[in-house]
């Protein structure tokens, strides 16, 4: 059997970052396994700008986010095998994976980083009745075909969702020659971010409709029209309300998802919450030695934040590879709570022996807070009260833990996380 | 008095700005949380500019298409302009990042570049 | 001029056509879509039933028992996933216990073998995730879930195999016969004269019936909503579970399918549009409520897809399988509805012995019986697989990645006999696209391998024939054409 010290499950953004930060803290024998035909994941297809801000200070195109990153894979001759599956990652590390090239083949792995990213929700998820015609795609399917292939879609478009993905299309779209009709949005506000209302929806006059979902879909073969309905707080469609929009293409972007097939294969233990794997403050999963990062973790809002989760992850599967399992059972772990708002958190545990001098925790919050705090507490002392003028469940939130104010208190056994009025 | 109310898009706070105008004379800006938003806010609303991207024909290599941005902003007015330029022009591979595609696009003194490599 | 035209390539047209194909005679399908498997067939429950339900001397009971005894066999020739995971009928009210005895004595009549009525609690043991309220159950071991699309795929396959021709997108506009009893079918693509019809058009029978007989039939396409859960939850029961029995058919099941997902479904609407099967919120609403009602904590959030079929309910809700009185040499096979899938193999065999002896037919000699799948190399050891991807380097490219699909087995779709041209074709065959994802992934994907194995302009590959078309033109207006 092959044997790599490192095995990364993606050549997407949060896969590159991790491999590249694992090299440079000491580990030669990494690879990458990418199913795509070339590095760069979703970022290939996402040809808009707006990446990179934080990382590189500049307004970056998703191609050229992921070339920043691919470069350094290439400087750092890190291996990556193309067109490649995995087929199954087992709890003892041996990672089956498949291409035309290189066949059927096992790789025994010292540590495996999960970086395979997410997918988008499918129609059939959301139950929206009518015909199964021809012209309805996930956005990041149009986007594909649109971006990558060439081709259009359709020249009359209604989207459901305000997803970014689905927000960016209706701008690509329109630039294509499409006529945009509405979007809907099943929440009462936006998932997407602020910026992408403003360009792509605002500057073309292209109408959002909050609390509106598809409640009819009609033709046979192909789409032809589809109507929307203003939903109730519950959720549900208000009789009276219905609009007919005729269209020849439909997109949808409902949210995203981890792609969590291999992580439920490892046998790893799951966030029903994220549905990605709970991770520990090291990003390593329930599995020793598979660690996880990027969007198959938890769905970020932003590339920079996949990188620099990613990275962390590298670091600590290096770690990881170089000293062996530090973990003692006679370790302060405490549990990271998601509460009053706050719907999860990134770790979920944090060992306080093990930890970092700053540990950086991600979460969401699951409505639309204004002037509200985020407040951390370490059982029940209040440590941490920053007012935040805005929270948004489309936008990740950190708060940073500082291990000299964890360290010492002896009894902490839970870290809670919530949102307060005041 | 004028008073128009933006949303910055300088980074994802989103920033709910207002802006007071007399003419193109700008009296206040009141909402943002930092100097983009101020910068942003005076541009938007007298000179608003956006970046284009969109895909470019590419022929001889491994794709169809190579991805494509104006390497500064264009005026927003200019964006439909732009993008006709934009469909019309072909290339021939290879290409790579940074590649001129179209220079001083629709008079803008603002190049088309390109996003991706192409072999 | 053919023997035998055989109009619909469902499942019922299909069987007879394989049974057919044994003789020596010329034979053709007319199917309307542009493959088999387009109508009835596609969108049903999946399920071999036993064969309790059907009234006792009726044609349906008849087909039904048969049917089902013949499918094992008929699985075996023909490479057909296939498992008789048993049913059980499900009583929730103590009042209506009785109607379980008399589920079990028509069962009998019938003939369905080792029918068995389990108290509450051996029914409960046998299926945990029953109702708190149940009080008894009729349970039929025969019982067995079949992947539908493969069924009618591989008898059709079979047929083409044997010498029936099928003819795609031709769809019967009027059927004439002249002075000496031949019959001409008028269609969209031109004219087909035969000796004798077999009308196994689905919902559609009734206007095929009725073109050549004063004796009118109606045939109710009677809506059935479903929705399909993911496999992760496939296991939630493990037999098929019915509620008992009422006028509108069987009820809504819940059920494992043969690939491994959880089954809610049908719903029974009664409407006019023979292509109606468009999903509604009050028949997945209705759906939800009625299922929760015989198997609890039904895992609704892992809902994949959800989609709605037609059966072709015939008034009497009999088959009608039979020479029409005042069209001679015109055979009807209508009212083909619940359990028609169950009884294909069964009414192919009659009216396959009925022909034999109208036309005093021959056997060929040569005839193939047996019929070889789309390889799955997930059924394969790792050795095997590792082998045939080394062979065959296609088969280590996976293209479906939420079903695992190989081009391999795509190519294969897209080469063997009947072979498929659309993105539904391709996921019928081989699964490719019917995953949690339903085809974001995988569609642009095979729509490259349809246009670079079959020659197909992108802008002209469709997801079902007709008008489907997925993609519109090429971006970049007139410069971006030439690629």
């Amino acid at each position: 059997m092959i044997t790599y010290d490192i095995v990364i499950i993606g050549g997407g953004p949060a896969g590159l970052a991790a491999a590249v930060s694992a090299r440079k803290a000491g580990i030669q024998s990494i690879l990458i396994l990418e199913r795509d035909h070339e590095l760069g994941g979703i970022l290939n297809q996402c040809i808009h700008n707006g990446f990179g801000l934080h990382t590189f200070k500049e307004e970056l195109t998703g191609p050229e986010y992921a070339y920043r990153f691919i470069e350094q894979v290439l400087e750092e001759k890190i291996e990556y095998r193309l067109n490649t599956m995995v087929m199954d990652i087992t709890e003892d590390l041996i990672v089956t994976a498949m291409s035309r090239i290189d066949g059927l083949y096992q790789i025994q792995a010292k540590a495996v980083i999960l970086a395979m990213g997410c997918r988008e929700r499918p129609r059939g998820a959301l139950n929206i009745p009518g015909f199964r015609p021809a012209g309805i795609f996930s956005a990041g399917t149009a986007q594909r075909l649109v971006n990558i292939e060439g081709y259009m879609p359709g020249r009359e478009v209604v989207i459901l969702g305000s997803g970014d993905i689905g927000l960016i299309m209706a701008r690509r779209m329109t630039l294509e020659g499409a006529i945009v009709k509405v979007v809907a949005e099943l929440m009462p506000y936006s998932g997407g971010l602020k910026r992408n209302i403003v360009q792509c929806l605002d500057d073309y006059g292209i109408p959002l409709k909050l609390s509106h979902t598809v409640v009819d879909i009609e033709g046979k073969e192909h789409i032809s029209a589809v109507t929307i309905a203003e939903v109730d707080n519950t959720g549900k469609p208000i009789p009276g309300t219905e609009e007919r929009y005729t269209c020849d293409t439909l997109l949808l972007s409902c949210g995203l998802i981890p792609e969590n097939e291999l992580s439920n294969k490892a046998g790893i233990k799951m966030s029903r919450i994220t549905n990605g794997p709970e991770v520990k403050e090291s990003l390593e999963t329930s599995v020793d030695g598979i660690f996880a990062c990027g969007n198959v973790l938890h769905v970020h809002d932003l590339v920079d934040y996949v990188s620099e989760e990613a990275a962390k992850a590298g670091e600590n599967a290096a770690k990881y590879v170089l000293e062996g399992r530090q973990d003692k059972d006679t370790d302060h772990v405490v549990t990271i709570k998601a509460t009053d708002g706050a719907r999860y958190t990134v770790p979920s545990t944090v060992n306080i022996d093990r930890m970092d001098d700053l540990l950086t925790v991600r979460f969401r919050v699951g409505a639309v807070y204004k002037n509200s705090f985020v407040s951390v507490y370490l059982d029940d002392e209040r440590i941490h009260h920053a007012k935040k003028r805005i929270l948004a469940p489309g936008e990740m939130e950190q708060v940073i833990l500082q291990k000299k104010k964890l360290q010492g208190k002896e009894d902490l056994k839970t870290i809670t996380i919530k949102i307060e009025a005041e | 008095m004028e008073k128009r109310e933006i949303t910055c898009i300088g980074c994802p706070m989103g920033c709910q700005i207002t802006v007071e105008l007399e003419g193109s004379e700008i009296l206040s800006i009141a909402g943002n949380t930092c100097a983009i938003g101020d910068r942003y806010a005076r541009k938007e609303v007298i000179h608003p500019e956006r970046t284009v991207t969109s895909t470019v024909v590419v022929k001889g290599g491994t794709k169809h298409r190579v991805s494509v941005k104006t390497a500064g902003d264009i005026p927003k007015d200019k964006i439909f302009e732009c993008m006709k330029a934009i469909d019309d022009v072909c290339v021939d591979a290879p290409v790579r990042i940074g590649d001129i595609i179209i220079a001083d696009v629709v008079g803008t003194g603002i190049n088309v570049v390109a996003t991706r490599n192409i072999d | 001029m053919y023997d035998i035209i055989i109009i619909g390539a469902g499942v019922t047209g299909s069987s007879v056509a394989r049974e057919l194909s044994r003789y020596n005679a010329n034979i053709c399908v007319l199917e309307k879509g542009e493959d088999v498997c387009t109508g009835t067939s596609k969108a049903n429950s999946a399920i071999v039933h036993a064969g309790f339900d059907a009234a006792e001397g009726s044609m349906m009971a008849k087909m039904n028992v048969r049917g089902n005894e013949m499918m094992t066999q008929l699985a075996e020739d023909l490479d057909i996933p296939f498992k008789r995971n048993g049913a059980m009928v499900v009583c929730i009210h103590k009042e209506a216990l009785d109607g379980l005895k008399t589920l079990y004595d028509r069962g009998i009549a019938n003939g369905v073998k080792e029918l068995r009525i389990l108290n509450r609690e051996e029914a409960l043991e046998m299926e945990p995730n029953l109702s708190e309220n149940v009080q008894g159950a009729l349970y039929a071991p025969t019982s067995g879930i079949i992947c539908p699309f493969i069924l009618n795929i591989a008898m059709a396959e079979n047929a083409a195999e044997n010498g029936v021709e099928f003819r795609f997108n031709t769809q019967v506009e009027d059927i004439k016969a002249d002075a000496d009893g031949i019959w001409h079918l008028r269609t969209n693509n031109g004219e087909y004269t035969a000796k004798y019809v077999i009308n196994a058009a689905g919902v559609h029978a009734d206007i095929i019936h009725n073109m050549v007989s004063e004796n009118k039939i109606h045939i109710t396409p009677r809506r059935g909503d479903y929705c399909l859960l993911d496999k992760e939850v496939g296991g939630h029961v493990k037999h098929t579970i019915f509620p008992q029995p009422t006028n509108l058919g069987k009820g809504v099941l819940v059920s494992p399918t043969v690939h491994g997902n959880l089954i809610v479904g049908p719903t029974a609407v009664d409407i006019e549009d023979k292509e109606g099967n468009n999903t509604t919120a009050a028949g997945i609403n209705d759906l939800i409520a009625k299922a929760g009602a015989h198997v609890r904590d039904l895992p609704l959030r892992k809902v994949i897809t959800s989609f709605a079929g037609l059966r072709a309910h015939e008034a009497h809700h009999e088959f009608i399988i039979k020479e029409v009185e005042d069209a001679p040499h015109f055979i009807d096979c209508a009212g083909i509805e619940s359990p028609g899938l169950t009884s294909a193999p069964a009414i192919g065999e009659y009216v396959g012995q009925m022909m034999k002896e109208k036309m005093e037919l021959t056997e060929k000699e040569n005839w193939i019986s047996k019929r070889k799948g789309i390889l799955n190399p997930q059924e394969l050891s790792f050795e095997d697989r590792a082998e045939l991807i080394k062979e065959k380097p296609a088969y280590g490219n996976i293209i479906c990645r939420c079903e695992s699909i190989s081009e391999g087995e795509i190519l294969d779709a897209i080469h063997r006999p009947l072979g498929a041209r659309s993105l539904d074709g391709v996921k019928r065959r081989t699964r490719a696209g019917m995953g949690r994802c339903q085809a974001g992934f995988c569609s642009p994907r095979v729509m490259e391998i349809l246009n670079r194995e079959l020659g197909i302009p992108m802008e002209e590959i469709t997801k079902s024939g007709g008008r489907s078309n997925i993609v519109l033109e090429r971006t970049k207006g007139k410069n971006g054409g030439e690629a």
